[in-house]
């Protein structure tokens, strides 16, 4: 297929950025949308230009660190896959691809699609553990029989990525799906209940000092989510943050 | 035996690590404080290490070229990490693990090693499970398991098929804890250009920012590398598209001796090559394997109806389906250990069974788990005289339960419904056993330098065993490098801090400042991706799954050529002032082309076929691997002298003195 796209160039996080169009012949089905980038990538340097940069690393829907706006929408128009696993089969001939960083305050651009997410390596600093040491000396694996229910739902919490599409997505750039999805693996686990109030007043604080916007209930989150990470958790939060108020 | 000394401490097995443990220096806890720990790289072995030495006191620094500590690959890890606990009641133990690893590793690991890491293993899961990783669980509420190759226990803990990810979000969230309390001092998008030694020992590392370009000087009382390993060697594999060999090549060009780089394993179930377009391949678990039946036509003229879309493999009936791993090892079937079952893999494909377009795929089948696991369901959920509908759909429920991520995966990626259609697999680059020479403390050849995990080369032999990556990372992370660097730094308590002005430093920056230049100044004919593919194929058709002496010598030769045209001609855009992803690459590339050249050595130097190292000259008639242990049961460790070809061969002998050594059968 042939392909318009029009890509977001920036030189670094002090220039100004503009959109530029570039045409691409003869991408194919099977390609995924960052392969399809590469091959953009090998003609730009081929003729001399540089390259469009933006973050890649596994390849496989479980690094986050993939990310772009595509069409507007955070990883692109299929639902429950990284931008990495997107394949090209999902467009068309001639069609035309607009192709952004995720536009967030506390998600500075770095260069063209590239953004500063270490807001949210910040909010896991500030309460995203257990705090045992690693000495091993802990008791017995199965000594802590846990409902299979709730360890399933820790679980199902736990597998965000931190990518930042729940940001890239909300009209108030607000962190809490990623926020509530710590949180709540925690919550759900006896492990986790003897710090529980330190820990959502701490990120919640930092999540706030980051610059992230506030949760207004829309839900856009969830859906773009490529985990599939639920609303739900988001509520939990809330329970768990105006709980802690009160105790503290 | 000369300069390789493993210190491997007396007495018997199972009492070395304590009596080790008893009887090394400690530093107290004051004096903690004054002595800086650089760790280079944040996966499961370094953010462990860098987790505890911090928490132990140390003044630990990590880089990561990532943007986040989390993101480093052991994230990708799917099916699980092995442990002796023995939950299942069904014969496990340390020495049982013990002796499976060395058996799986076909003999080539070191027994004190192997044994220390199926003692700890234990405490991982304890460790894990008291930081909130959420492993998968029975209804009773204790932890679930399931098996992996080459075992015959079930000593697996799993969190569905992310327990790469599960287990490094805790090791990430236990240096965040760290990070915290400002005891790690935590560098993204920093990649470690070269290893700084001063009188001898490592002193520190030069880095370069990512984001600004700069050159930084960090200075330390001893280095950790963690950096993972050498797999995108071959362009094609499971890595990460930023994987690479840079830190342990820096370290191997300072004094670090190189190991066995031609152990490769290539893991049998991968998503299939779709195009020349393909920029890296996708896994899908070993755990699969637990389920999942593998298979070709028997008749040749089906495969190639399959092939050419004429034909499709649910149509095939039973007795027309060669159901090759069960029909050659009756004892493990589709569970022999990743070697065993890649080369049989290979072995229909090039007779002509391979069932995608390409000729080179065969199907893993879950129709028959689907059926089982439907059967079970209805009985359980009290239904009875079930129909096929009913049973399939229970049936898609449980696998989908168990695997869900992994089909999903396939689906998106491939495009059909591996519910409804078996999927296509055939082996691809996935881990490298081979890294930098440790000895029992984990220490490489330089004083002070330590490596970690997958850059080092100890614990898998000639093969891994599925689930024992995740077990070795955390196992050197939280529980042996802890211990023996503590011996290590007991004698800098009055060194104080390293300073970064003196001339060690400045004749470091100054290289890696030129090394920069040069690749900048290439003539500019191809790009870096041009060169790493090439590399790439010469790797995969000439040390590959099967090797023989014509080849691996025309490989040497080949990769010798395009490390001077890539030195000559690379082009590389921008400049090295600010973020330049084509000169990271670069910079990768350059560094693999020198270790391809090394490992295709190794290789040749092998005459012998042992797990991942299959020689065509030494098979048995049947064409299973053949071992010499008379003249090969050693530890290649490779001494740096400038070129590739000039490197000087040493040998680890291996001893051993509580396993016998035996022809590796899964018959």
């Amino acid at each position: 297929m042939k392909l318009t796209l029009k890509i977001w160039r920036q030189k670094d996080a002090s220039s100004k950025g503009k959109m530029v169009d570039y045409s691409l012949n003869g991408v194919e089905g099977d390609m995924s949308f960052l392969e399809m980038l590469d091959v953009l990538n090998e003609e730009l340097i081929n003729k001399g230009e540089e390259p469009v940069e933006f973050d890649h690393d596994c390849r496989e829907g479980i690094c986050g660190t993939c990310s772009l706006q595509i069409n507007g929408e955070p990883h692109g128009p299929d639902r429950l896959v990284t931008t990495c696993q997107l394949h090209m089969r999902k467009f068309k001939d001639g069609d035309t691809i607009v192709i952004e960083p995720f536009r967030a305050k506390a998600f500075p651009v770095i260069k063209d699609l590239i953004v500063d997410r270490s807001s949210f390596d910040r909010i896991q600093q500030a309460g995203g553990y257990i705090s045992v040491n690693t000495s091993g000396n802990t008791v017995d694996a199965n000594a802590i029989p846990i409902n299979k229910h709730a360890a399933d739902e820790a679980m199902d919490a736990a597998t965000c990525i931190g990518c930042g599409a729940c940001v890239a997505a909300c009209k108030n750039a607000s962190a809490m799906l990623f926020t509530s999805a710590k949180v709540s693996q925690f919550a759900l686990l006896p492990q986790g209940q003897v710090e529980a109030t330190e820990r959502v007043q701490n990120m919640v604080r930092q999540m706030d000092l980051e610059g992230f916007g506030n949760c207004t209930n829309t839900g856009a989150c969830e859906i773009e989510c490529p985990k599939g990470i639920s609303l739900e958790n988001i509520a939990r939060l809330n329970r768990e943050y105006y709980s802690s108020s009160l105790k503290g | 035996m000369g300069i390789l000394d493993s210190k491997i401490p007396a007495g018997p097995l199972a009492d070395k690590w304590t009596n080790h443990k008893n009887h090394i220096n400690l530093v107290n806890p004051a004096n903690k404080r004054n002595i800086d720990v650089i760790v280079v790289g944040t996966g499961l072995a370094g953010g462990a290490a860098a987790a505890t030495l911090a928490e132990l006191g140390y003044n630990v620094k990590t880089f990561c070229y990532q943007d986040s500590p989390r993101r480093a690959h052991s994230i990708a890890a799917q099916g699980g990490i092995n442990a002796a606990k023995n939950y299942q009641g069904d014969g496990d133990s340390n020495y049982r693990l013990f002796y499976d690893t060395v058996k799986g590793g076909d003999y080539r690991s070191r027994e004190a090693n192997v044994y220390r890491l199926a003692e700890v293993s234990a405490n991982i899961i304890d460790q894990c499970v008291a930081q909130g990783v959420p492993f998968a669980r029975e209804y009773g509420g204790l932890l679930d398991n399931r098996s992996f190759g080459g075992v015959l226990v079930s000593r697996t803990f799993y969190a569905k098929g992310q327990t790469g990810q599960q287990l490094l979000l805790g090791a990430y969230a236990a240096m965040n804890r760290q990070i915290n309390r400002g005891k790690i001092k935590s560098y993204t998008r920093h990649e470690m250009m070269d290893l700084v030694k001063v009188d001898g020992k490592a002193r520190g590392i030069i880095a370069r920012n990512l984001v600004t370009g700069e050159i930084e000087r960090h200075s330390g009382h001893a280095v950790v590398l963690a950096t993972g390993g050498y797999g995108n060697v071959f362009f094609l594999s499971t890595n990460a598209m930023g994987s690479n060999v840079m830190a342990a090549w820096r370290a191997h060009r300072k004094g670090a001796f190189f190991a066995n780089p031609c152990y490769t394993q290539i893991h049998p179930t991968c998503i299939p090559v779709s195009g020349d377009h393909q920029s890296k391949l996708t896994l899908m678990s070993e755990s699969l394997r637990n389920d999942g039946r593998i298979w070709v036509p028997k008749r040749k003229e089906d495969a190639i109806a399959i092939r050419e879309g004429k034909l499709k493999p649910n149509q095939l009936k039973e007795e027309d389906r060669d159901y090759y791993l069960e029909r050659r090892y009756p004892a493990f079937g589709n569970l022999v250990p990743r070697d065993v079952a890649s080369r049989a893999a290979k072995e229909r494909c090039d007779a002509g069974f391979g069932v995608n377009k390409t000729g080179e795929a065969v199907y893993l089948d879950f129709a028959a788990a689907i059926e089982r696991y439907g059967k079970e369901k209805a009985l359980t959920t009290g239904i009875h005289n079930a129909d096929k509908n009913v049973i399939t759909k229970l049936g898609k429920e449980v696998v989908e339960a168990k695997y869900g991520n992994l089909f999903q995966m396939y689906e998106k990626i491939v495009d059909e419904n591996p519910y409804e259609t078996p999927m296509m697999i055939y082996p691809a680059v996935h881990y490298t056993m081979g890294g930098l020479w440790v000895d029992y403390n984990l220490q490489t050849t330089i004083e002070g330098c330590y490596a970690a995990g997958e850059a080092n080369f100890s614990d898998h032999g000639a093969n891994r065993l599925g689930a024992s990556a995740l077990m070795q990372g955390l196992a050197d992370g939280y529980f042996v490098l802890p211990y023996t660097i503590g011996d290590y730094l007991s004698n800098d308590i009055r060194t104080g801090t390293i300073p970064t002005d003196s001339p060690e430093f400045d004749a470091a920056e100054k290289d890696v400042t030129d090394r920069l230049n040069k690749l900048m100044g290439g003539k500019g004919l191809h790009s870096v991706d041009y060169y790493h593919k090439k590399l790439g194929k010469i790797m995969w058709n000439k040390c590959g799954m099967s090797r023989n002496a014509k080849e691996l010598q025309e490989a040497i030769e080949e990769i010798s050529a395009l490390r001077a045209d890539f030195w000559e001609n690379v082009k590389i855009p921008g400049s090295s002032n600010g973020m330049n992803q084509e000169l990271e690459k670069a910079g990768r590339v350059a560094d693999f082309l020198e270790l391809g050249e090394l490992f295709a050595k190794d290789a040749l130097t092998r005459n012998e076929s042992c797990g991942g190292h299959f020689r065509e000259e030494y098979q048995t008639e049947e064409g299973e691997a053949l071992r010499d242990d008379e003249n090969f049961k050693f530890a290649s460790a490779w001494e740096y002298k400038g070129e590739p070809k000039d490197a000087v061969l040493h040998k680890e002998e291996l001893v051993y003195e509580n396993i016998e050594l035996k022809t590796r059968s899964y018959k």
